[in-house]
């Protein structure tokens, strides 16, 4: 024997892979957050420093309850995910910036407490946080539906002074065009909620999600499309491509179909399950502002398809290897 | 004739194979002490024909034994030291016979060249080729000679796999560079056992230099074409390589033989060559040893029951070695005790640093569904995943957790560093046990 043979270090047994890619779920969450980014300093820069604010004291109050939850319940730390910042961001968005701070940490407390954790945490829960927090907070119809105009700068402790006005979804909502041009709809010179008024904005922060290959386009496309291809079959006031791009441009829609459509959690993980799934938020969508009392129906469209991910997997399941699909149905 | 079709999903991890790409295959200093194990095949172990004391000569037969068994050879000549139970890559102990090296590399006589092998009828072949030891060189180690006995009248085309698509390894890449004499012979002797006019060799894209001079070689070859593939991981995945030159799918549970294809390793191929013509059984085998601490990567040609803690002390390496595995980095075995030897069916071994620590103690699925995106075997990893922890058999088997080929696409892509693979092998196992032991 050569007497200098080492047999024993101290190594690690563990099943493969041995090698780990890049993903990790904080570097998804953080690329939300960065393609969050650019419409939020829109709102700052549309309704002043209140929206900053506003956001800041929602990512503030979803960090605490997510962290204060699992800390209480001796669970382990979720709070490093980052999860819990970027529905708190997206709380911040669906609501308008005249919002009084406590209703917006009720939001907070609703969405990760009793959507999120109640429900096992991150991964468990099956509705999106933010969007049902939204449909909670209308609870409180008045400070929901409380739309400033642009460029009017409610104060950061005293928001009510600011002068009210209507957004282009109300008056579309009786059959209208908008007062508003195109090009006001797409900068986002408009009333609406905070996050949700530039649609160029929301569309480039959506495509750096697609370039970072953080979610496909698979439902934003037939999301956007299904209320393109209905609003353009029935279209009201006189020119149905401007009503279809004015429907297109408005309301939550971009919001919707990027930020909250193409949530992990709540949306399919089968590629025919999600199309499916932008197809039917984008129809419940359109039939809500078309035939609904209120004038936005995006995140209800979200939160009911929410509920049908189970079906929409189930029929989306990819064909078993080696078989075709009549062999595998008997 | 065929419709290449790209598998679904898959990955493209780093490759890491300039470390070692452009190097020559050296032969390795004869070890001290080779372990030879008597089980280096799926199948039946073989019985020693040697005891302790008893003299061998390189290329003697010291193990054989009745059914779907492949006979092992001596790969040094020595003494018999020991035949017992020694620690072996796949994780278990298996019965090894223990040879010390009397560094005379006597050749056993009985090893004849051939000067033609045209007389050679395709059973002879399918004998020599057994008597030879030889088994899929590709980790599978599935017999040789039972491959092509099942595939005679099956089979209208062959492939062959060069497709190292698992990162760091370079070892069939070099074989192919440097001996495509004989593994071109190996394959017109597996085409005259199939009756094939065709064959083809399906190397991955990114492989140009051995792509150019494969392709120089072919014209004193008709009938052998080399087809460039995507390079993707799992690309040499029988089955996904199968997919991708032919369009074809093996059905759950088949064999290449239902879609009238057979794979043969690139290393397999020359070893028939090496068989047949020089009468040489398989004793020794080409090796990378690399890896991201690995001080002097290379490509070493090694006997078969060489420690890998003699490798990995040749090489070297930068920090304390936090994972040595058997194979490369999304498939291999880690090993945890060094007195392992080279069998036939390790294609590298692969030094890790801690930095490739990622498992995360509390793993938390956010439902993303990149798993269910790369798997190529068409599977929902996280449905496995979570089948697994509730115990519940009956999904296991709807979602089919059989079907996984255990590539480790899922795992490596998981933003939530689950541990797929492992929990879906867990989930075999509870699946088995569940079902009655007759089916």
């Amino acid at each position: 024997m050569a007497g200098k043979v080492k047999y024993f270090y101290e190594l690690t047994v563990s099943s493969s892979p041995h090698i780990h890619g890049p993903n990790r779920t904080w570097r998804l969450m953080l690329d939300v957050i960065i393609a969050l980014m650019p419409a939020l300093l829109w709102a700052v820069l549309m309704f002043g420093f209140r929206a900053f604010t506003v956001a800041g004291i929602s990512v503030a109050g979803s960090v605490f309850f997510e962290w204060a939850y699992r800390k209480i319940m001796k669970l382990d730390n979720t709070v490093g995910d980052l999860s819990s910042v970027v529905t708190g961001l997206l709380i911040a968005f669906v609501c308008p910036v005249t919002i009084p701070y406590w209703t917006i940490l009720v939001g907070d407390f609703f969405a990760i407490v009793v959507v999120k954790q109640l429900f096992g945490g991150i991964g468990k829960n099956f509705m999106n946080p933010a969007l049902a927090a939204r449909a909670f907070l209308l609870s409180w119809p008045v400070v929901m539906t409380t739309w400033v105009e642009d460029g009017s700068r409610p104060g950061i402790f005293h928001p009510v002074d600011a002068v009210t006005a209507a957004t282009p979804l109300n008056n579309m909502h009786t059959g209208a065009l908008p007062q508003e041009s195109l090009l006001d709809l797409f900068l986002g010179t408009v009333g609406g909620s905070m996050g949700e008024i530039s649609a160029v904005l929301l569309l480039a922060g959506g495509l750096y999600l697609v370039v970072r290959k953080v979610i496909t386009l698979r439902i934003p496309l037939s999301f956007l499309g299904t209320v393109a291809v209905l609003t353009f079959l029935f279209p009201r006031g006189n020119d149905r491509v401007v009503w279809m791009l004015s429907q297109l441009l408005s309301g939550g829609l971009m919001l919707g179909a990027w930020f909250m459509a193409t949530d992990y959690v709540t949306t399919p993980i089968t590629g025919l399950g999600q199309i499916l799934f932008g197809l039917g938020c984008g129809i419940i969508t359109v039939v809500i502002r078309y035939f609904g009392s209120y004038p936005e129906g995006v995140s209800y469209a979200i939160l009911i398809m929410n509920t049908c991910v189970v079906l929409l997997d189930q029929v989306g399941r990819p064909k078993r290897f080696g078989m075709t699909k009549k062999e595998e149905k008997q | 004739m065929l419709m290449a079709v790209p598998f679904y999903g898959g990955i493209h991890p780093r490759g890491q194979k300039t470390l070692t790409r452009d190097r020559k295959i050296k032969p390795f200093p004869p070890p001290q002490v080779v372990v030879i194990p008597m089980s280096q095949h799926i199948g039946a172990p073989c019985k020693p024909l040697v005891s302790k004391g008893d003299h061998v000569n390189i290329g003697q037969k010291i193990g054989d034994g009745p059914g779907l068994c492949v006979p092992v050879h001596a790969s040094v000549s020595g003494t018999v030291k020991a035949v017992e139970l020694r620690p072996h890559p796949n994780g278990t102990t298996v019965l090894s016979v223990v040879i010390e090296n009397d560094m005379q590399e006597t050749l056993c006589p009985e090893i004849q060249r051939r000067k033609t092998i045209d007389d050679l009828t395709p059973e002879d072949l399918i004998g020599i080729i057994r008597e030879a030891g030889i088994v899929g060189m590709g980790g599978a180690t599935f017999p040789t000679h039972v491959k092509l006995s099942s595939g005679v009248g099956k089979v209208d085309i062959m492939i062959v796999n060069a497709s190292e698509c698992e990162p760091y390894i370079t070892a069939d890449e070099r074989l192919l560079r440097e001996r495509s004499d004989r593994v071109l012979a190996g394959m017109e002797i597996i085409m005259k056992i199939l009756g094939l006019k065709e064959a083809v060799i399906g190397i991955e894209a990114d492989k140009e230099t051995t792509i150019r001079e494969v392709t120089q070689e072919l014209s004193d070859h008709p009938g052998i074409t080399i087809q460039s593939l995507r390079p993707r991981y799992p690309q040499g995945s029988e089955k996904q390589l199968i997919q991708a030159i032919t369009g074809r799918q093996v059905p759950p549970g088949g064999l290449p033989a239902q879609v009238g294809c057979a794979v043969f390793n690139t290393a397999t191929c020359a070893a028939i060559a090496d068989a047949v013509w020089d009468g040489m059984p398989l004793v020794q085998r080409v090796v990378t040893v690399s890896g991201d601490i690995a001080m002097g990567p290379r490509n070493l040609m090694v006997p078969v029951g060489t420690p890998f803690a003699d490798m990995v002390d040749a090489v070297g390496f930068a920090e304390n070695p936090y994972k040595v595995l058997s194979g490369g980095p999304m498939m291999g075995l880690a090993q945890f005790d060094l007195a392992v030897p080279v069998t036939k069916g390790t294609n590298a071994v692969t030094i890790l640093g801690s930095k490739n620590r990622y498992l995360d103690e509390h793993p938390h699925c956010i439902r993303c569904g990149k798993c269910v995106s790369v798997c190529p075997m068409h599977l929902m990893p996280l449905k496995l995943y979570s089948a697994e922890r509730r115990s519940d058999i009956e999904e296991l088997k709807a979602q089919h957790i059989m079907d996984c080929v255990e590539c480790g696409c899922c795992a490596y892509t998981c933003p939530g560093c689950l541990p797929l693979v492992h929990s879906i092998r867990t989930g075999k196992q509870k699946l088995r046990n569940a079902q009655p032991p007759n089916q």
